[in-house]
């Protein structure tokens, strides 16, 4: 069955407390070379029809409505998945 | 079993009004908020999310807790319940609604209130007794507070931290919606130090700290009283029971 992905990242300008402890832990587990981490979140939809535009469109308007809030997050990515 | 106190019973002038509280799956408040109702002199009346009718109640309270385990983003299930639903139109016309905690995310997320809550600033999980400053006295919980009033009640949660835009904190701080700041240091990262607000109209008011514990003597924040004597919260149910009875 086909699958609709939904990807969820927090607004650039909220600070990420999560991205920021994730950050802060590479380091001391010997992770180098990495200078920042933001943390968001992949929804995988799987639904029962062929993809077509019509459903896109419902699918992001699910994800701006329940699937993220606009105050805080972003949806960064709606797309069917091979 | 021990014979209730004659303060449970609510003996008060206002024992007419009856104010609702809901219990969502994951709820943990609700019957410390239904008790802080009675014992403000007010008739709790138990509500339940799935039900959309709210049984002609005077009031509503959000209670905290993890509504359906914060799954998702704290409160944004809730937000889609039967009862949240009815919630969200009687607060359109005028009926009191204060959310405490989880219940003041799901206000964020039914956008009766704006900006969000994210996780704390230190991640941690805090719980800890609470100054704060009455900043708006005008609203359907605050009014026997006075302006400016600092009080100390319960702080307990993880996704405290209170966000908006810029201009949406302007406008808060322009219109004087920002009900309640905090004192004694910022206890989450929140904007401004705000603790809590409300809408244009002052009925609908969500704060992160909870009153519903700092209503009887024994079982209250330290103050100066003596141990656990602290009853600070004990008047946003009064405040309310006031209201109601001068729109009566």
């Amino acid at each position: 069955m086909p699958r609709i992905v939904v990807e969820v990242m927090p607004k650039p300008e909220i600070l990420d407390p999560q991205g920021k402890a994730v950050n802060g832990a590479l380091p001391r587990l010997g992770f180098t070379g990495i200078s920042q981490v933001r943390q968001g979140k992949r929804f995988e939809l799987t639904v029962d029809g062929p993809v077509t535009e019509d459903l896109l469109a419902e699918v992001r308007r699910a994800a701006e409505t329940v699937l993220s809030n606009p105050v805080i997050e972003d949806v960064v990515r709606v797309a069917e998945e091979a | 079993m021990a014979q209730q106190p004659a303060v449970e019973r609510g003996t008060g002038a206002a024992v007419g009004a009856r104010i609702g509280v809901i219990t969502f799956p994951g709820t943990l408040d609700d019957r410390d908020a239904a008790r802080a109702v009675r014992l403000a002199g007010a008739t709790p009346v138990t509500l339940w999310h799935g039900d959309p009718d709210l049984h002609g109640v005077d009031a509503v309270v959000l209670p905290g807790g993890f509504s359906y385990g914060d799954y998702l983003r704290a409160g944004a299930i809730a937000r889609f319940a039967p009862a949240m639903n009815a919630v969200v139109d009687a607060a359109r016309g005028g009926l009191p609604v204060l959310g405490i905690c989880n219940g003041f995310q799901m206000l964020t997320e039914s956008h009766l209130l704006p900006g969000s809550m994210i996780k704390n600033d230190h991640l941690h999980f805090l719980c800890r007794d609470q100054g704060l400053r009455v900043e708006n006295t005008a609203t359907a919980w605050t009014s026997q507070f006075a302006a400016g009033e600092e009080i100390v009640i319960p702080l307990k949660n993880q996704d405290g931290q209170y966000v908006a835009d810029e201009r949406t904190l302007d406008e808060l701080e322009a219109e004087g919606r920002v009900v309640f700041r905090y004192v004694g240091g910022n206890p989450n990262g929140s904007r401004r130090d705000i603790a809590g607000i409300t809408n244009e109209r002052g009925n609908v008011v969500g704060l992160m700290p909870h009153p519903e514990h700092a209503v009887e003597p024994g079982f209250g924040p330290d103050a100066s009283a003596g141990p656990r004597s602290g009853l600070d919260g004990l008047r946003f149910f009064t405040s309310a029971i006031s209201s109601l009875l001068a729109t009566a």
